[in-house]
């Protein structure tokens, strides 16, 4: 990553520093999953800081079936057309080509997604070729570090999509921040060995471990469903929430958006959840994840 | 055994040393509801203010200055609406209250947007902003400008989906102190500065460096 500072007035895109600082600018925030351009503006009007454009959620694709492509170009216009907010877009892991088209559509950030059914299953998609910034799922520090390692701008701890069941939120997220602090705490000697055990660049494992943080922003996602779930990992540590069919998939879209963000911002204040949480009716169904099969784990789907 | 300690919410936010300040360095509230407060709050401590989050209106009255970050200005102004923040934080800045936004802070220091959508504002700039001016994020650029009033050559600024001034609504109040491409960048109204880029992601603190030195004035520092 040489990128050089530009000359006065000349202007550099697609850089490493924009493409981070974009994640930099959604912490904080909660990310929807919408389907529609009127899901995609009321997701803006209850305070989304994005929203990902898709043409099932997640557990619809559970429930359906078959193989997950990337959305209509036609539905990710309007959807483009529709709001202010920045909008993502779902590539199968591996399928650059997908991120290629996607691209030109002029989407925010792309997700190469362990939702929609890999096209590869040994590569990811080489980021660095690409002008639009990526963001990438993992469970543990090593996957993310491989990720931004192919270029990723923005890393999110995977959970389980599709399933309410925050559980395996819980585990990503714990899995990774406690990695990093044990990184940190390492000399320069186990460092090298800490790199061969995650499978990750040694460069990377030592920015890690000397400045106790990933170099681009963590969000979280997978199974949350309620203001206390999105309040829960931001208390474990993440800069921000993903929330797929969550809401959409609940009885009241529009106040349950609006709760999950006003929790997300609060998420220090025990009485400002309480309040959000009251009378929002009912959640999305969950799903037990010790009863999904394990061809349907999305988690386990990343190399 | 006492048990460690730990915070609810204790971030992984790294190790910054907590730098020396002197003891009369000024307080300086980043508002902190959504955006890159963490940039926000470490480009301050580096300039010698006393960097604090603001989430409440209780938080307001210890400073001496403040920040609106960059965020999602749809979002932070929403938040301000429903946790009432709007009124006591227009109070401040009325009174004299130095603040800096960058971008999507911009967005909401701004007296007029340049869109049919209404979205709440702060406002204060009599200033006609326009949001993603230069377009989608394939078209956000790092690049180096001239700041009339800071010394050292241009500083390194990164646009991300930025505004810009449309129009200034007050020539005589409003100084713009940068342009690209013939459009107000940075301005400055009295004890209000915006920038509708990010100064806090390059670690070219000059900016910051510049309003800190304004709220010392503001306070009566000689």
């Amino acid at each position: 990553m040489t990128e050089q500072t530009p000359a006065t007035g000349q202007q550099h895109t697609g850089t490493t520093r924009v493409k981070r600082g974009l994640a930099d600018m959604l912490k904080g925030g909660v990310i929807m999953d919408v389907v529609t351009p009127e899901q995609a503006r009321i997701a803006e009007e209850a305070g989304a800081v994005a929203v990902m454009a898709l043409e099932r959620v997640p557990a619809d694709i559970r429930r359906d079936g078959g193989v997950a492509r990337m959305s209509d170009p036609d539905m990710i216009d309007a959807i483009i057309e529709a709001v202010s907010i920045p909008v993502m877009a779902k590539v199968r892991i591996g399928h650059f080509v997908e991120a290629q088209v996607i691209q030109t559509l002029g989407v925010d950030y792309i997700d190469e997604s362990e939702v929609l059914t890999p096209a590869d299953e040994t590569h990811h998609i080489d980021k660095w070729r690409f002008d639009v910034p990526f963001v990438c799922g993992a469970t543990n520090l090593g996957e993310a570090l491989r990720r931004l390692g192919e270029g990723a701008a923005m890393i999110r701890s995977k959970g389980e999509a599709g399933t309410g069941n925050v559980v395996e939120a819980t585990r990503h997220m714990r899995q990774i921040t406690g990695e990093i602090r044990r990184l940190a705490s390492m000399d320069e000697a186990e460092l090298f060995n800490a790199a061969k055990l995650l499978q990750a660049p040694v460069e990377l494992v030592r920015e890690v471990a000397e400045t106790g943080r990933l170099p681009v922003v963590l969000f979280t996602a997978g199974g949350i469903a309620t203001p206390a779930d999105a309040a829960m990992m931001m208390q474990l540590g993440a800069d921000g929430v993903f929330v797929g069919s969550g809401i959409f998939k609940s009885g009241n879209p529009e106040q349950r958006a609006r709760a999950i963000v006003e929790a997300t911002t609060h998420f220090q204040d025990p009485q400002v959840i309480a309040k959000v949480s009251r009378g929002l009716g009912e959640a999305m169904v969950g799903i037990e994840i010790d009863t999904l099969p394990p061809e349907q784990k999305y988690a386990d789907r990343g190399w | 055994m006492t048990r460690p300690s730990w915070t609810p919410g204790e971030r992984l936010t790294g190790r910054d040393p907590e730098p020396d300040l002197p003891p009369d360095a000024p307080v300086v509230g980043v508002l902190a509801l959504q955006g890159d407060v963490l940039e926000h709050l470490r480009a301050l401590r580096r300039s010698g203010a006393r960097a604090v989050e603001v989430r409440t209106a209780d938080d307001l009255a210890a400073l001496d200055g403040l920040v609106v970050p960059g965020g999602e200005s749809t979002t932070i102004g929403r938040l301000l609406e429903r946790f009432e923040l709007l009124a006591p934080i227009r109070a401040r800045i009325a009174a004299g209250l130095p603040t800096f936004g960058t971008c999507a802070g911009m967005i909401l220091l701004s007296d007029e947007l340049d869109q049919d959508r209404p979205q709440p504002l702060i406002g204060g700039l009599a200033v006609r902003t326009r949001r993603n001016a230069y377009g989608r994020q394939l078209d956000s650029f790092d690049t180096r400008i001239e700041v009339a009033g800071i010394d050292g050559g241009p500083v390194d600024v990164a646009f991300i989906r930025a505004p810009r001034v449309e129009k200034v609504l007050d020539d005589d109040a409003v100084e713009v102190l940068a342009e690209v491409d013939g459009f107000p960048v940075v301005v400055r109204q009295g004890h209000l500065l915006a920038a509708a880029f990010h100064p806090e992601v390059t670690g070219d603190d000059r900016l910051h460096a510049t309003f800190v030195a304004m709220v010392r004035a503001a306070r009566g520092d000689a």
